[in-house]
């Protein structure tokens, strides 16, 4: 029960943060004419206040919504699935697989390719390459950790694969045109507001997607906290868990990171604040907790983005660490006791 | 009950152990020694489903274990394992009931009859007083207890236990072996279990069986004293057993 008003209190705060990130942004606007677009009117001598809200923050209240919820699930999937309170997206170097996805593309292919007949081109590319590329290097991790036993062998792979995908990365920009780099560079920042209100529905469908298959595992996943041999004599198919945490973890990591950038520490941090507030392992709670502290986090992390109020923003990518870095710090000192 | 039928068991190509012909009967807690590297290990994992058989056959109540589903298989030999397990925030109520896995739902929820197989396991093994204590709080002890609970929790017929006392100090050993015995007593289980406890085992398994050279020899502890085997087994230097009293001197 206690749990469950837990649970309430975080759907209040997420409902409050998604106001609050209508309301304010980087430019002064009003709270009622705010409320006024929301309503279909139109601010007299301010036509483009209603594209800044309409097109502009409600679409980047969405998609820092549903990263948040996205990067958290993944975080706890990885941890899970590999045992390791230290897993995430980007300590793993599944985002780093994505960026060499996403490098490929905007650096190397300067955003088009073609197979065949069929022409791929912009965003749906980038998600396409991202996900290639988190895959990869999930399915590597997966293989690697049947044989690496140890959680910090496990960890250290993660690291060397995030250099090596780095430096490929490095190699690449040194080749490409200027407005390859520039255009990498932005996007290597991480940022909400690149979805737009036209990709919004791809990104919507695909995390949605993603998250809706993550609930299937919560089950499964319950019974991995105990170890794959646990797991299969409780009844668990180990191999079709494995795909489908494959697939989950590469789908979500990759959706986010090709539509706004790498952020990191969202993933890792999000399901030991989901723990440390529900005081759980179970995951029927600790999923939902994790979505919805994923979910209030990024868009914190949005509307502080949106302090400087002199119409820029502070990079997405800037914030997240200063967040995740003591949770971190708190789970390591922690497992010292 | 357990039978094995010209079992022959190993990894890959290579045979451990060939043409076992043995079985296990309900209600008994029977102690599988031998030297490490023996086989022990494989034996159980092959009972357990985690290793095809290499040949012959493991008849579990009649069935072939091979031809059974996971979801029947789980409800047939539940196991409790070498490896620590560590979950953080994880109490001893949540442990247990992972054991109701095999018959939840979708989400795994469990049912007032669930939390009422689970209160009860708990209480057999006797630590309702900890039920509410996040696992990583435990003994070494106290957390083989909470095992053993969630393997009754799985209510199956057989319980496969791998070194169970292996990390435990004395007392805990005995206790736990006790509390084993007990229970297959009791609950008409059949409690397999490997163990370098030998004096213990010989002392307190209703049978033994007995790894060596690549054979393996199961009675109780008198039959196997009348056989010898368990002097052959023993036989080493610095060691007598007191075949009358079924202890060992150690000098």
């Amino acid at each position: 029960m206690k749990g469950k008003y837990k649970l309430q209190m975080l759907v209040v705060a997420l409902i409050v943060l998604s106001i609050a990130n209508v309301l304010w942004g980087s430019l002064d606007i009003p709270v009622k004419d705010v409320w006024q677009i929301l309503c279909g009117g139109e601010v007299e001598g301010h036509p483009a206040w209603s594209f800044i809200v309409l097109q502009g923050r409600v679409p980047q209240m969405l998609t820092a919504l549903l990263t948040g919820t996205a990067l958290g699930t993944c975080g706890l999937l990885l941890q899970t699935a590999f045992r390791n309170p230290l897993a995430g997206p980007s300590i793993l170097g599944i985002d780093s697989g994505a960026n060499l996805g996403v490098a490929i593309v905007l650096l190397l292919l300067g955003g088009t390719a073609s197979i065949g007949n069929l022409t791929l081109g912009g965003h749906l590319l980038v998600v396409v390459a991202a996900m290639a590329g988190a895959l990869a290097i999930m399915a590597l991790l997966m293989i690697l950790s049947r044989v690496l036993r140890s959680q910090v062998m496990l960890l250290i792979t993660g690291v060397i694969i995030s250099y090596v995908t780095g430096s490929v990365i490095q190699l690449l920009n040194y080749s490409a045109t200027e407005q390859g780099v520039f255009s990498f560079v932005i996007w290597g920042m991480g940022n909400f507001a690149s979805v737009g209100i036209e990709r919004l529905p791809v990104f919507c469908t695909l995390s949605c997607f993603g998250l809706l298959l993550a609930l299937l595992l919560i089950k499964p996943l319950d019974a991995l906290l105990l170890g794959n041999r646990y797991a299969e004599n409780l009844g668990i198919k180990i191999g079709q868990v494995r795909q489908m945490l494959l697939l989950v973890t590469g789908l979500l990591t990759a959706t986010t990171t090709a539509f706004c950038g790498p952020i990191s520490f969202i993933g890792l941090a999000v399901p030991h604040l989901a723990r440390l507030t529900l005081g759980t392992a179970w995951h029927r709670t600790l999923m939902p907790a994790t979505m919805l502290i994923g979910a209030n986090l990024a868009l914190a992390c949005n509307l502080l983005s949106t302090l400087p109020r002199d119409g820029s923003i502070i990079p997405i990518s800037v914030i997240t660490p200063l967040i995740g870095a003591p949770v971190i710090l708190h789970v390591i000192l922690k497992q010292k006791n | 009950m357990i039978e094995l039928q010209h079992l022959t068991v190993g990894y890959g190509e290579k045979a451990v152990l060939s043409d076992i012909n043995q079985s296990l009967n309900a209600g008994q807690m029977v102690c599988l020694l031998g030297a490490n590297g023996v086989g022990k290990s494989t034996i159980l994992r092959t009972l357990a489903g985690f290793l095809a058989p290499l040949s012959g056959k493991v008849l579990i109540e009649g069935r072939d274990l091979p031809s059974l589903s996971l979801s029947e298989r789980s409800q047939a030999v539940s196991v409790v394992l070498t490896e620590r397990v560590e979950v953080p925030y994880m109490k001893v109520i949540d442990l247990v009931g992972m054991g109701r896995s095999p018959y939840t739902g979708f989400f795994g929820k469990l049912s007032k009859e669930d939390n009422a197989i689970v209160d009860e396991a708990i209480e057999m093994v006797g630590i309702a007083n900890l039920a509410q204590r996040t696992i990583d709080t435990l003994s070494d002890g106290e957390r083989q207890k909470a095992l053993l609970a969630k393997a009754l929790a799985q209510q199956t017929p057989i319980i496969l236990l791998d070194e169970p006392t292996a990390f435990l100090d004395f007392h805990a050993k005995v206790s736990t072996l006790r509390l084993m015995l007990r229970l297959a007593h009791e609950t008409g289980k059949t409690i397999f279990l490997s163990t370098h406890d030998v004096e213990m085992a010989i002392q307190l398994s209703d049978a033994l069986w007995i790894v060596q050279e690549g054979k393996i020899q199961a009675g109780t502890t008198a039959s196997l004293t009348e056989s010898g085997t368990l002097q052959r087994f023993l036989h080493a230097e610095g060691i007598t057993y007191d075949t009358k009293e079924h202890t060992l001197k150690i000098t």
